[in-house]
């Protein structure tokens, strides 16, 4: 069965079907990181008390986790561009190099949770540690969730390239405006817990 | 928006320069808090640095600034409702709610 405005755009939208599709799951993830950024405003004008982040957290690891997610979105718009310029190799490589920035960022948070419970820093332990790790630790799951689409797209997925590279590359668009989305969420996250 | 070659090529020199911009950002933000200012004017920096910064990953790496109207028209309603969303604590504190 043919599947209908998957490379074309539809009259009606404008747009084919998975870029407004990834657009609606993008404005739901929004709501959601938006609905734990407004507990955190509740939770920190509510609090007697409230920490420096950088008293607790450690600023140069995140300061370089900002830098290899910002990276790492760079190479994904580049593995879009060189799929569009129909360049499989260096698609390849950039994607590749998306796919382990997002490993060495887990690797990063994963040395930052254990001198945190080391020190026997848990969510319990207070307020603001609650929502630390309730927030980093939902960014994390989308980091996850990002790379194993785009560990699929350098690897089995990336077959389509040789079938119909045009539906390929929307495909690498989608899954690069996900991984943009994560990168844009820690943006906003960094400075919030770490600097403030 | 076009896709051809010229235009590929054109996007690449972009994405260049809003790495180069990003990154000198993070520096900056990291610096100014280290300057320890008192904390109106520390949110009101960090926040104008990361929203510059997310609109800059929006418009060119998520391609926003040459979207389609259906796009703007999805995201101008998520603005409406986060902002509404973001609003509940500042009522609840206007309301002097105590959190227990």
């Amino acid at each position: 069965m043919e599947i209908p405005w998957v490379v074309t755009a539809r009259q009606d939208t404008g747009l084919n079907n998975g870029k407004i599709g990834i657009w609606l799951f993008l404005a739901s993830e929004v709501m959601l990181f938006g609905a734990l950024f407004a507990t955190y405003i509740l939770l920190r004008v509510g609090a007697p008390t409230w920490p420096l982040g950088s008293s607790i957290l450690n600023v140069p690891m995140a300061t370089f986790n900002t830098v290899v997610l910002i990276s790492s979105s760079v190479t994904m718009v580049m593995a879009w561009a060189s799929v569009m310029r129909r360049r499989f190799a260096a698609y390849r490589g950039y994607m590749g190099a998306t796919v382990v920035l997002g490993f060495v960022f887990l690797v990063v948070k994963y040395f930052e949770y254990s001198a945190k419970f080391h020190h026997e820093l848990f969510p319990r332990t207070n307020t603001f540690l609650a929502i630390y790790f309730t927030l980093t630790g939902l960014h994390m799951l989308h980091v996850i969730g990002g790379m194993a689409v785009n560990a699929w797209f350098w690897g089995p997925g990336a077959r389509l390239y040789h079938e119909n590279p045009e539906w390929f590359a929307n495909r690498v668009e989608n899954s690069g405006l996900f991984w943009h989305f994560v990168d844009l969420v820690w943006i906003f996250l960094f400075p919030v817990l770490y600097l403030l | 928006m076009g896709d051809h070659s010229a235009d590929i090529d054109r996007h690449v020199r972009i994405y260049v320069v809003v790495f180069v911009t990003l990154m000198a950002l993070t520096l900056i933000t990291v610096a100014v808090s280290y300057l320890h200012l008192p904390l109106p004017y520390a949110v009101a920096v960090a926040l104008a640095v990361a929203i510059t910064k997310g609109s800059l990953v929006a418009c060119y790496f998520m391609h926003l600034i040459s979207e389609k109207r259906l796009i703007f028209m999805v995201l101008a309603l998520t603005v409406v409702l986060f902002l509404a969303l973001m609003m509940l604590p500042i009522f609840t504190v206007a309301n002097r709610v105590e959190i227990q």
